[in-house]
C-alpha cells in the first residue's frame, strides 16, 4: 500500500497534455492522418480530455471526395476500426498546420485572440506527449505540407524554450517518419524522452494498403504502437521499457530507436499512463465549507415599450435606389477645352514669336 | 379564391399554369413536428430562510425541434432538422447573465462579450442544385459563411469582428481565423437584419465567406454540443456523421436573432436556430430505383428521454397515414403536410417506436414546379492572364418582373475591370437602378459589387465583367497552388411574387421551417439564391526554381572563385620523392662513416 502510494505521487505531474501533429497533405498520405488519429483515439480512451489535446491535421481525409466511405478513417484493412470516430475535435486543420503555428503552440507565443482550444496551456507540473508524423526525405528535418520543413535544431530549441519557461514537467516525444532518429539527436533540455520509428539512414515503411480505399492505411510503427496501446487501460502498470520493445525489426523492417539519457527517472519506473493517460488526483476533505449566498437578481422592472417593434424590410427597393444620390457625370461646357488649348497656343506664340507657327502648320 | 384539394396524400398547388401535372408529384410529404414547451422553470426553493431575499426570477427558455422530410423530384430525399431555443434575457442592460438553462453558455458568453445583435453562420458541403431539387428552406453557399450585425453600442466594429471570428473558429473547430480584411466586406444594401429592430446602419454589418472550408465530423461535434441535450436525446440522436456526410448536400447552420415574444411584439426574446439540411442521394443510399424507399438512413432507436422535455424515440420505417394534417405556406406555395407529433403518445400506438416508409405512387412523376429564380456563374476566357466572369439570373415567372439585388465579392488578386461591366436581358442593355462598387486594395480588401437589377419576366439576365489575374508573391501561395483559388458565391436576394397569400402575422404558432424569413407583404416573399463558387488558376511559379538557382549560382561562384584564388596564391615547391628502404639504410651507414649521402 505504501509502495503504491509512493508510486502514485512519484511522478510529480498533475495534468496531462498531448500535441498530435500530422504534417502531410494530399490523399496518398492518408496513412499519416490515420497514424495521428489512432494515437488521438488511444489518448482519449485513456482519459485525456479534448480540452487538453491539440490535434493538428494538415489535410482532410475523412470528408475528402476520394474517400469511398465519408466521415471515416480506417486503420486496419477490411475497414475494421474507424479511428475518426463520432466526436473528434480537430484544433488546427488544413492550411493552419505550419511550422510557425506548431512552434507557437509549443512555446505559447500565440496572438492574444487565439481561442483556448488552440492553446497548449501547460504548466510546470504537466506531462506532455508530442507525436509527429509525416515525410522527411533526408536526415535532420521533417516536411510540413510539402512546402516547408522543421529541422531538428529548431525543435530542440523549442523544447529548451519550453523548459526555461517551465512549460513541462516531463515530455515524451514520438516521431514516425523516415530517419526519425535524426530528429531527436539535437535535444539538450532535461526531462525529455524520445522515440522514433527508424534510425538514421533507414526508411519507415507503411503497413498495408486497402484495396477498396486504394491507399496505404497506416505506417508500421504506429500500427504496432496502436496494437500495444489497445491493451493498456487507465489502471495499467506497463512501463516505458515495454514501449521501447514495440515493433522490433522483424515487424517494422526499420529499427525503432529511443533516447533516455536526458530523462531523470529510470524508464522502468515510468508508467505508460503517465503520458498517455490523464492524472486526476483527488483530495478528499472532511470539513464543511460554507458557500456564499447566491447572487440575487433584483426584479428589474423592464419598461415596456409602448410601441411594438417590427421586422425590418428585407429588400426595400425604393429606399435602396434613393440611398445614393444620382450621379450625373459632369462635362465641361461645349467648346471649353478647344478654347483653352487655343488660348495656350496663342500665349506660347506671343511669347516666343510667330516664327514657330510655320513649324506647326 | 384559392381552392385546394384536401386529398391528404397529395401535394397541393392551385395554379394550373405553374404545374400542369401537379397531381402526381410528390407522393407524400411527411413531417414530424413537435412543439415541446418547457414550462417555467421550477422556482428555487427558499432554503435560505431569509425573508428579505427576493426569490429568483425564473428564466423562461423554450426549445422546439422539428424534422421535415421531403422527397424531391429527382428521387432524392431532403431532410431538414431545425432546433430552436428561445432565450429570455436582457443582457443589453448590463445585468450579467450567470444562469444558462437551455441556451448554450459558450455561445451566450460570446454574444454578450462582443455585443452581437445577429449572428448567422453556416457550413456547407456540396452545392444546392436548384433546377433539380427546387428551393431549399434555408439557403447556404458552399464553404463557410458568416455574417454578423453588431449592436449600435460597439465602437470598434473591425476589432470586434476579428476577435469574434477567432473565438468562433475555436468553438466550431473551423479555420474561421482565415477571415480577415481581405475577404470581409460591408454590404450596403444586402443582408438586412432578419430579426426585430429598426436600426439598419450598415456600418455594423460584416459579411465574409470562405469557399474552401471543409465540413466534416469535427464541425458537427461542437454544433451538436450546443443543443440542450446534445446528441443524447431528441431528434439529434438521428444525426450520425457517417450517414450525414454520405450525401449530396450537407449544410449545418446557426442563426441568432431577436424575435417577438408574443403577438403584441412589445418585448423581444433571443432566438437561436440550429438547422441541418441534408439531401440523401438516391444511388449512394443503396436503392437505385424508385419504388419502395425505406428510410434506412435513420435507424436509431432512441430510448432515453432528455431530462428537460419528454420526448419519445422513434425508429423510422413507414407509416402511410396520420390523422394530423397541417397546412403551411412556405416559399410562396401552400402545401399540406402530414404531421407526426412525437410528444403525443397516440403517435406511437403500442410500441415505443415509430417506423416510417415512403412509397412512391407512380413510377414516373410529372414535371416539377420550376423555381422562379435561379442563378448560375462561370468563368470564361483562356490562358492565365485575363478572363471574364459571367453571372446568369433566370426569371421563370411568365409575366411578372421583380427586382433582384446581386452581391459579388471578388478577391483582390482578380483585378476586375469595372468599365467592362455589362448587364443584358433578352439581348438589350438593362441598366441597374442602384450600383455600389468598392474597388479592391491589394492585400487589404476585396472587390465589392452590389447591383439592384429588375429582371424582366421569363428571361435570362447576364452580367459580365472582365478581369486580370495578378501574380502573387511566392510566400502567399498555398501549399497546393495548382488546385486553384476559390472565389466566393454571388448572393442574389430577391422579392419574388407569390402565388398564395403569405402570412404576414409573424408570431402565430407555425412550423419552424416556414417562419424563417419575415414577411412584410402578402403578395411577395423574400428569397436568397447562391450561385456556384468559382475556381480560377492563377499564374503559378515553379517553386523548385529558387533552390535550383541557389545551387547553380553557388556552384559557379565556388568553382570560379576557388580556381582564381588558387592560381593567385599558390606557390610551387619541388619535392624529392622519399627514397626506398635500402637506400635509407645505406644513407644511415654513410652518415655514420661521414661519407656524402646517395
Amino acid at each position: 500500500m505504501q509502495a503504491k502510494a509512493g508510486q502514485f505521487f512519484s511522478s510529480g505531474h498533475t495534468n496531462n497534455w498531448a500535441v498530435l501533429v500530422c504534417t502531410s497533405r494530399f490523399w496518398f498520405n492518408y496513412r499519416h492522418v490515420a497514424n495521428t488519429l489512432s494515437v488521438y483515439r488511444s489518448v482519449k480512451r485513456l482519459g485525456i480530455p479534448d480540452s487538453h489535446i491539440v490535434l493538428m491535421l494538415a489535410d482532410d481525409m475523412a470528408c475528402n471526395h476520394r474517400n469511398p466511405k465519408p466521415a471515416t478513417v480506417f486503420s486496419h484493412k477490411n475497414m475494421e476500426l474507424n479511428v475518426y470516430g463520432d466526436d473528434v475535435e480537430v484544433d488546427y486543420r488544413g492550411y493552419e498546420v505550419t511550422v510557425e503555428n506548431f512552434l507557437r503552440v509549443l512555446t505559447g507565443r500565440l496572438p492574444p485572440s487565439t481561442p483556448r482550444s488552440k492553446r497548449l496551456l501547460s504548466d510546470d507540473h504537466s506531462n506532455i506527449l508530442i507525436y509527429l508524423t509525416g515525410t522527411s526525405r533526408w536526415n535532420g528535418f521533417l516536411k510540413f505540407q510539402d512546402s516547408e520543413e522543421i529541422s531538428n535544431v529548431e525543435l530542440a530549441d523549442a523544447f529548451e524554450q519550453m523548459w526555461t519557461k517551465r512549460r513541462y514537467n516531463e515530455l515524451l516525444f514520438i516521431i514516425d517518419t523516415c530517419q526519425g532518429a535524426s530528429m531527436y539527436e539535437r535535444f539538450y533540455s532535461p526531462n525529455l524522452m524520445a522515440l522514433a520509428s527508424s534510425q538514421v539512414g533507414e526508411d519507415s515503411l507503411s503497413h498495408q494498403p486497402d484495396l477498396a480505399i486504394g491507399v496505404h492505411l497506416m505506417d508500421r510503427y504506429t500500427f504496432y504502437l496502436l496494437e500495444f496501446l489497445e491493451d493498456i487501460h487507465p489502471a495499467s502498470t506497463a512501463n516505458m521499457n515495454d514501449l521501447f520493445k514495440v515493433c522490433p525489426k522483424s515487424q517494422c523492417v526499420s529499427t525503432p530507436g529511443h533516447r533516455t539519457d536526458l530523462f531523470l527517472r529510470d524508464p522502468g519506473n515510468v508508467l505508460i499512463t503517465d503520458f498517455f493517460g490523464s492524472v486526476r488526483k483527488v483530495e478528499i476533505t472532511m470539513e464543511t465549507i460554507n458557500l456564499t449566498a447566491p447572487m440575487v437578481h433584483l426584479a428589474v422592472e423592464s419598461e415596456l415599450k409602448t410601441e411594438s417593434q417590427s421586422y425590418v424590410d428585407q429588400l426595400p427597393v425604393a429606399e435602396i435606389i434613393h440611398q445614393k444620390p444620382k450621379q450625373r457625370d459632369w462635362h465641361p461646357p461645349d467648346g471649353f477645352i478647344l478654347g483653352l488649348w487655343t488660348l495656350i497656343l496663342l500665349v506660347f506664340f506671343k511669347t516666343y514669336g510667330a516664327k514657330h507657327l510655320k513649324h506647326i502648320f | 379564391l384559392w381552392k385546394f384539394m384536401s386529398a391528404f396524400q397529395q401535394c397541393l398547388s392551385p395554379w394550373k399554369f405553374q404545374h400542369p401535372l401537379s397531381q402526381q408529384q410528390f407522393a407524400e410529404e411527411e413531417r414530424q413536428w413537435e412543439a415541446t414547451e418547457v414550462k417555467e422553470a421550477d422556482r428555487v426553493p427558499d432554503t435560505m430562510q431569509t425573508p428579505d431575499v427576493p426569490p429568483l426570477t425564473p428564466a423562461k427558455d423554450q426549445f422546439q425541434e422539428e424534422l421535415v422530410i421531403r422527397p424531391l423530384h429527382s428521387g432524392d430525399i431532403y431532410a431538414s432538422f431545425q432546433f430552436r431555443t428561445m432565450w429570455d434575457t436582457d443582457f443589453l442592460r448590463g445585468s450579467k447573465v450567470s444562469h444558462y438553462r437551455l441556451f448554450p453558455k459558450s455561445l451566450g458568453q460570446v454574444i454578450s462579450k462582443f455585443s452581437v445583435r445577429e449572428l448567422h453562420i453556416s457550413f456547407t458541403q456540396g452545392y444546392w442544385r436548384t433546377m433539380q431539387w427546387g428551393q431549399p428552406f434555408l439557403p447556404s453557399p458552399p464553404g463557410a459563411e458568416l455574417w454578423v450585425w453588431f449592436q449600435d453600442t460597439v465602437t470598434d466594429v473591425d476589432g470586434a469582428w476579428k476577435e469574434l471570428t477567432n473565438v468562433l473558429s475555436g468553438i466550431f473547430c473551423a479555420s474561421l481565423n482565415f477571415i480577415d480584411s481581405t475577404n470581409t466586406v460591408q454590404p450596403s444594401a444586402s443582408f438586412k437584419p432578419l430579426g426585430l429592430g429598426n436600426v439598419t446602419d450598415q456600418r455594423f454589418l460584416r459579411y465574409a465567406v470562405l469557399p474552401r472550408e471543409i465540413v466534416c465530423t469535427e464541425n458537427l461535434t461542437p454544433w451538436k454540443k450546443l443543443l440542450p441535450c446534445g446528441s443524447k436525446a431528441g431528434l439529434a440522436v438521428l444525426m450520425k456523421s457517417e450517414k450525414l456526410f454520405h450525401s449530396s448536400f450537407h449544410s449545418q447552420a446557426l442563426h441568432f436573432r431577436p424575435v417577438c415574444q408574443d403577438w403584441k411584439c412589445k418585448s423581444t426574446v433571443w432566438e437561436l436556430r440550429q438547422t441541418l439540411n441534408v439531401v440523401f442521394d438516391l444511388h449512394t443510399s443503396g436503392q437505385g430505383k424508385r419504388g419502395e424507399r425505406s428510410l434506412k438512413c435513420y435507424s436509431m432507436v432512441i430510448m432515453q428521454a432528455c431530462v428537460v422535455f419528454p420526448l419519445q424515440g422513434e425508429l423510422f420505417e413507414l407509416s402511410p397515414t396520420t390523422p394530423l394534417l397541417s397546412q403551411a405556406v412556405v416559399l410562396g406555395d401552400r402545401r399540406t403536410y402530414s404531421v407526426y407529433d412525437l410528444t403525443n403518445q397516440a403517435t406511437f400506438g403500442q410500441t415505443r417506436s415509430l417506423n416510417m416508409l415512403l412509397r412512391w405512387r407512380a413510377a414516373e412523376s410529372g414535371d416539377m414546379l420550376r423555381p422562379l429564380l435561379h442563378g448560375e456563374r462561370y468563368v470564361a476566357g483562356y490562358g492565365l492572364q485575363t478572363g471574364e466572369i459571367h453571372t446568369l439570373m433566370y426569371n421563370n415567372h411568365p409575366y411578372r418582373a421583380f427586382p433582384v439585388l446581386l452581391l459579388d465579392t471578388v478577391p483582390w488578386y482578380l483585378r476586375l475591370y469595372i468599365h467592362t461591366l455589362t448587364v443584358t436581358s433578352k439581348g438589350r442593355d438593362n441598366k441597374p437602378s442602384y450600383i455600389h462598387y468598392q474597388p479592391s486594395k491589394d492585400r487589404l480588401r476585396p472587390h465589392l459589387l452590389e447591383m439592384l437589377v429588375q429582371l424582366p419576366p421569363n428571361s435570362v439576365t447576364e452580367v459580365t465583367m472582365q478581369f486580370e489575374r495578378a501574380l502573387l508573391k511566392w510566400t502567399e501561395y498555398t501549399p497546393d497552388p495548382n488546385h486553384g483559388f476559390y472565389v466566393g458565391s454571388s448572393v442574389i436576394s430577391a422579392l419574388v411574387p407569390s402565388v398564395v397569400a403569405m402570412d404576414t402575422n409573424s408570431t402565430r404558432e407555425c412550423p419552424l421551417f416556414s417562419s424563417f424569413f419575415p414577411c412584410k407583404e402578402e403578395s411577395s416573399y423574400f428569397m436568397r439564391v447562391y450561385t456556384e463558387p468559382l475556381l480560377v488558376n492563377l499564374p503559378t511559379p515553379d517553386f523548385s526554381m529558387p533552390y535550383n538557382v541557389i545551387c547553380l549560382t553557388c556552384t559557379v561562384v565556388a568553382v570560379g572563385y576557388g580556381s582564381l584564388y588558387n592560381l593567385l596564391t599558390r606557390t610551387f615547391q619541388v619535392e624529392e620523392p622519399s627514397p626506398g628502404l635500402a637506400k635509407r639504410l645505406a644513407n644511415i651507414i654513410r652518415r655514420l662513416r661521414g661519407v656524402p649521402l646517395l
